[in-house]
């Protein structure tokens, strides 16, 4: 086990720089997931701890080294592939014992290794088999196989569920979630899937445009997000954003006037956040009042769209008695579960 | 209608159905026999020499197909004759070494060129590649010189040397490195193999269709050669087998039979390779065209 530390970490292509001096620390055994849209950098930052690729300039520690010239293999870290890069030609068991080839360790202990591996991830019955003749769910747990043998200090993942069913993503996230409860060790995970870094992360990073928009527990990411960018990336569906203005100690939004304390300039123009989650339909006149655009049932509850005054919002009903297309309904939420963003996209506390 | 008639007929119209045939799409017919003709051209030859193989010299200029006195003496002579084997044996050591070097530096260039980021790599593959429209005629008076100059002539290595790598190889397994995702390269290097372990263990068994098509164009092209090692040998006991055949044919005469039957018994060791590997030949060569 090892921290992995990034200082000022840059990439550039040329005279184009992807990664703009990135700081992070990384805990002895925590689970840290970073996430982003496509073209974020966080693959490129998880190439970079790999010794994939080079480093601009910054510098990346693992445990108390610095590995910037480090061959990969000199880093003691392990990496499962997004589409697995296990060895069509090579059976289950030497995939796993791939990692193997190079250590100076008695053939026997080697099996040995192996096969503690194999039975971890449930794999025994399938060591003869070749990759073809496996699920996908199967291949991929090979591929971690393959990366556990050789008990590295970091575990790297690089979207390793992306070629998954969404029942078979579901069940690998347990387990790769229980395997790291289980060996403890740290674990770097890249994923543009906000619900897997939610599920999976002690901590979420979450990149834009070769930044760190944010760094937090899955809790802190959802109910404190630091910009309007994480406010809208961190759950499903996306937080509610309404221009707003604060004026005679009011904030106008959509039509409606909000009583509520704040330290703003008057004046001031913000952006209001509300989840779908904290905005219901209710039968007394609440927050905002509009009519209703699409539903969308999801059993339990049912998604609304209402129009408000122009601007469309997402809101929760019953999945019992949702309201009806074209119904006027009104729209109820607690003041304290809203957020403020300034001009810039900032947070107010 | 009783049961027995309602079954009767129910049987009937059963056959009819499954004797049903539609008409031949007239289309069908015609490529159906210029491909027949197309067959019949290529056979012909290895039929006429199986055919000239079995016959006596007065015979030969006879184009029945069956001899009327069919005879192995041909056979007999030729594989009693001690020249005949060492000229098999010369091909068999001069295809087989430059088949296996051909497609280990093939691979080596092909690969490197493919998955190495390196100035002047783009340079070299063409530069490569052009050496592939110089045809062999113009090349033979260089080599002859080389040849010459190093002492080569009369020896194995003389005739080898033009073939131990080859241009179209090279360019056949950069296309197919292609196909190679880079995440197994880097699996591997993560894993701990150096360079030369990540092509010889992975990259290598992924490409297997290639290699096999490779190995089995430059046996063929080997086996067959003629002009460069009938140039580059003057001792009869170096002759390759097409060079040796020629010996056959002396000013006065030709002995057509001997000819055929060595030509015969030289198709053996092709036609065994061709029929072992054909299915690499025809997915190589499928693979190629597609990333090509």
């Amino acid at each position: 086990m090892a921290t992995v530390t990034l200082r000022n970490l840059v990439k550039a292509y040329g005279s184009t720089e992807v990664l703009h001096s990135i700081n992070l620390d990384i805990a002895n055994g925590e689970f840290v997931v970073l996430v982003g849209p496509s073209g974020c950098g966080k693959s490129t930052t998880l190439r970079m701890i790999a010794g994939l690729e080079e480093v601009t300039s910054g510098e990346i520690m693992i445990g108390d080294r610095v590995v910037n010239h480090l061959e990969p293999k000199q880093r003691n870290i392990a990496m499962v592939f997004q589409n697995y890069a296990i060895y069509p030609h090579l059976t289950v068991r030497n995939n796993i014992g791939f990692g193997l080839r190079t250590a100076k360790m008695p053939k026997a202990d080697k099996q040995k290794r192996i096969e503690e591996v194999a039975a971890i991830l449930s794999m025994t019955d399938y060591l003869e088999r070749k990759p073809a003749q496996l699920s996908g769910g199967q291949r991929q747990r090979v591929a971690i196989g393959r990366a556990m043998v050789r008990e590295p200090s970091v575990f790297l993942f690089d979207e390793p569920l992306s070629n998954l069913d969404a029942q078979l993503r579901t069940q690998m996230r347990l387990e790769i979630k229980k395997l790291h409860q289980r060996v403890g060790t740290t674990i770097v995970f890249v994923t543009h899937d906000q619900v897997e870094a939610m599920t999976m992360a002690d901590r979420i990073v979450i990149m834009k445009d070769g930044h760190i928009q944010q760094v937090g527990t899955p809790t802190e990411v959802f109910h404190k997000p630091a910009n309007t960018f994480v406010a809208q990336f961190i759950g499903a569906p996306s937080m509610n954003m309404l221009d707003a203005r604060w004026q005679g100690g009011r904030l106008h939004v959509a039509g409606q006037e909000l009583g509520t304390e704040l330290a703003l300039a008057e004046g001031s123009a913000v952006t209001l956040g509300i989840r779908p989650d904290d905005l219901v339909v209710s039968p007394e006149p609440g927050l905002f009042s509009g009519r209703v655009n699409v539903l969308e049932p999801l059993g339990s509850e049912t998604l609304v769209y209402v129009d408000i005054g122009g601007r469309e919002v997402i809101a929760r009903a019953s999945g019992r008695n949702p309201p009806r297309l074209g119904e006027s309904v009104h729209l109820a939420a607690d003041l304290a579960n809203m957020h403020l963003f300034d001009p810039s996209g900032k947070a107010i506390a | 209608m009783s049961d027995v008639q309602v079954r009767a007929s129910a049987d009937a119209l059963m056959r009819q159905t499954t004797t049903y045939k539609p008409p031949r799409d007239p289309a069908q017919i015609v490529r159906w026999t210029l491909l027949a003709m197309g067959a019949i051209v290529m056979v012909m030859p290895i039929v006429y020499m199986l055919s000239a193989s079995m016959k006596y010299p007065h015979e030969m200029f006879d184009l029945n197909i069956i001899p009327r006195e069919p005879t192995f003496e041909n056979y007999i002579f030729v594989l009693a004759d001690g020249r005949f084997l060492q000229w098999f044996v010369n091909s068999l050591i001069i295809a087989t070494i430059t088949t296996i070097s051909a497609v280990f530096f093939d691979a080596l260039v092909g690969y490197a060129l493919c998955k190495f980021r390196f100035r002047g790599r783009y340079f070299i593959f063409i530069a490569i590649l052009s050496t592939l429209m110089i045809p062999t005629e113009m090349l033979i008076l260089p080599w002859y010189m080389m040849s010459l100059h190093f002492g080569w002539v009369d020896t194995y290595w003389g005739i080898m040397f033009p073939g131990l790598m080859t241009a179209f190889g090279t360019f056949l397994m950069k296309q197919f490195f292609e196909t190679v995702p880079d995440d197994f390269l880097e699996a591997a290097r993560i894993d701990g193999l150096n360079e030369f372990q990540i092509w010889w263990s992975v990259a290598m068994p992924l490409v297997t269709p290639a290699l096999s098509a490779l190995a089995i164009f430059i046996f063929l092209g080997n086996w067959t050669a003629f002009i460069w090692p009938l140039i580059v040998t003057t001792n009869s006991e170096l002759y390759t087998l097409p060079v040796g055949l020629t010996t056959f044919s002396v000013e006065q005469s030709v002995q057509w039979e001997l000819i055929m039957t060595g030509a015969a018994l030289a198709t053996i060791p092709t036609l065994i390779v061709f029929l072992i590997f054909q299915r690499y030949i025809i997915r190589g060569v499928a693979m190629a065209g597609l990333k090509g």
